[in-house]
């Protein structure tokens, strides 16, 4: 093999100059921005639902429209309330008028009448977004409007978004909206401006029977988190590995 | 290089020099990398606190209980003793300040979300007293006749 020296010299150059490009990439930190980065660890938001408790009231989804200065008529919620009802026949009937907004106080699915006898379960789910652990929406926002707090909740920079719907389309709960007023993506965020000043989410706040909590993973001592970690919970969509924090207690294997 | 080369990628390389400069003023100081992943933490800092600041619209029992206590004392004996005050009085706000009167819902519609009769098996719904709103005393309101504060006692 031949190799003149022009040849040599620029593979030197060229070689030692892509070689230092990675090399900038890494960023050595003090130990004391070491500590700040884990003191801002100390809290990780989650949420437990306890679809045993539930009983489709709907209070939850109006003082979260409420407290989220949410177009009250607009046909979009932050958390929404589903009713599943299976019948004997094997079939699945769900729906969630306005989100459940006005409770659910009509025997009617879809305009469809179900006799009582011919029920073997139903339930209702409260839904709210999952603050994942790996947000899809995240991922694909093309402006960094949206991202994860130290603390674990998703949140949408309003002045940044630019409404193009990337996110909506990736989440694969449905969680995300157009906010018909502000004209950017909008979702729940666990009420941040609540759970930041020692408040509960306004829906945890207006539950009347404790079916919905707010927890604090990284605190061992959190009753809620004991439940968590103790007791059998499930997630919704685990094999999208988006590793979601809002638990379910009872969950059924007809929710989607 | 020949000229109709050279002409256009100056023109190439002045339009990426204005939108770098463009950047520089642009983008706000605080964007950028603040976590440890960069596909997640990649924002503009300061809209935490933006969030932080988002005005809280209900207040809460004990809000309330600081001049209505002998409303909350009443709730106290009574199976609603459960439910925010808000959820029928409305989100508190800075109320008195802003709002002398908070707008009591008064709606059967609003008893109904717990008291229409839903028979559905092992729900906890069904074990709530109800309903059938078309079969009972459909033109009067609730409150004519049940005391919200404790449904125990007759109305006020």
């Amino acid at each position: 093999m031949s190799c003149s020296r022009r040849q040599f010299l620029k593979d030197v150059v060229g070689g030692g100059l892509v070689a230092a490009l990675p090399a900038s990439a890494f960023v050595f930190i003090s130990s004391d921005e070491a500590k700040a980065a884990l003191a801002e660890t100390k809290v990780r938001w989650a949420f437990l639902v306890d679809t045993t408790k539930c009983t489709g009231c709907g209070f939850c989804v109006t003082a979260c429209k409420n407290e989220n200065e949410i177009p009250f008529d607009a046909p979009v919620t932050r958390t929404w309330v589903e009713r599943y009802v299976v019948t004997k026949d094997g079939q699945t009937h769900a729906d969630s008028p306005m989100g459940g907004r006005d409770g659910f106080t009509q025997r009617e699915i879809h305009g469809q009448e179900i006799e009582p006898e011919d029920i073997d379960k139903a339930y209702f789910v409260p839904k709210l977004c999952n603050q994942c652990d790996n947000p899809a929406c995240v991922q694909v926002c093309p402006v960094g409007a949206t991202y994860q707090t130290p603390d674990g909740v998703v949140l949408i920079d309003r002045e940044w978004c630019i409404g193009c719907g990337y996110c909506i389309m990736a989440c694969p709960y449905g969680v995300r909206f157009f906010h018909p007023v502000k004209k950017v993506a909008d979702k729940c965020n666990f009420c941040y401006h609540r759970i930041t000043k020692g408040l509960q989410p306004a829906c945890v706040q207006s539950c009347a029977f404790g079916a919905r909590r707010i927890a604090n993973l990284r605190d061992p001592d959190d009753p809620v988190t004991k439940i968590i970690t103790t007791e059998r919970v499930a997630v919704l969509k685990d094999e999208y590995g988006t590793k979601p924090n809002v638990f379910y207690i009872g969950l059924d294997e007809n929710v989607r | 290089m020949k000229r109709h080369v050279l002409h256009p990628l100056w023109v190439a390389i002045g339009l990426v020099g204005l939108i770098l400069l463009a950047r520089v003023f642009m983008v706000p100081d605080d964007f950028g990398v603040h976590g440890p992943s960069f596909t997640y933490n990649y924002y503009r800092l300061s809209n935490i606190q933006e969030w932080k600041n988002f005005p809280v619209k209900y207040r809460g029992k004990e809000s309330c209980a600081e001049c209505h206590e002998d409303k909350i004392r009443m709730t106290r004996r009574s199976p609603h003793k459960r439910i925010e005050c808000e959820n029928c009085h409305g989100p508190a706000l800075d109320h008195p300040d802003d709002i002398e009167f908070l707008p009591t819902n008064q709606d059967r519609a609003l008893c109904l979300r717990c008291h229409a009769s839903l028979e559905y098996p092992n729900n906890a719904r069904s074990d709530l007293p109800a309903i059938v709103d078309r079969h009972h005393k459909r033109n009067r309101a609730c409150v004519d006749c049940h005391n919200p504060h404790n449904p125990r006692e007759d109305a006020e």
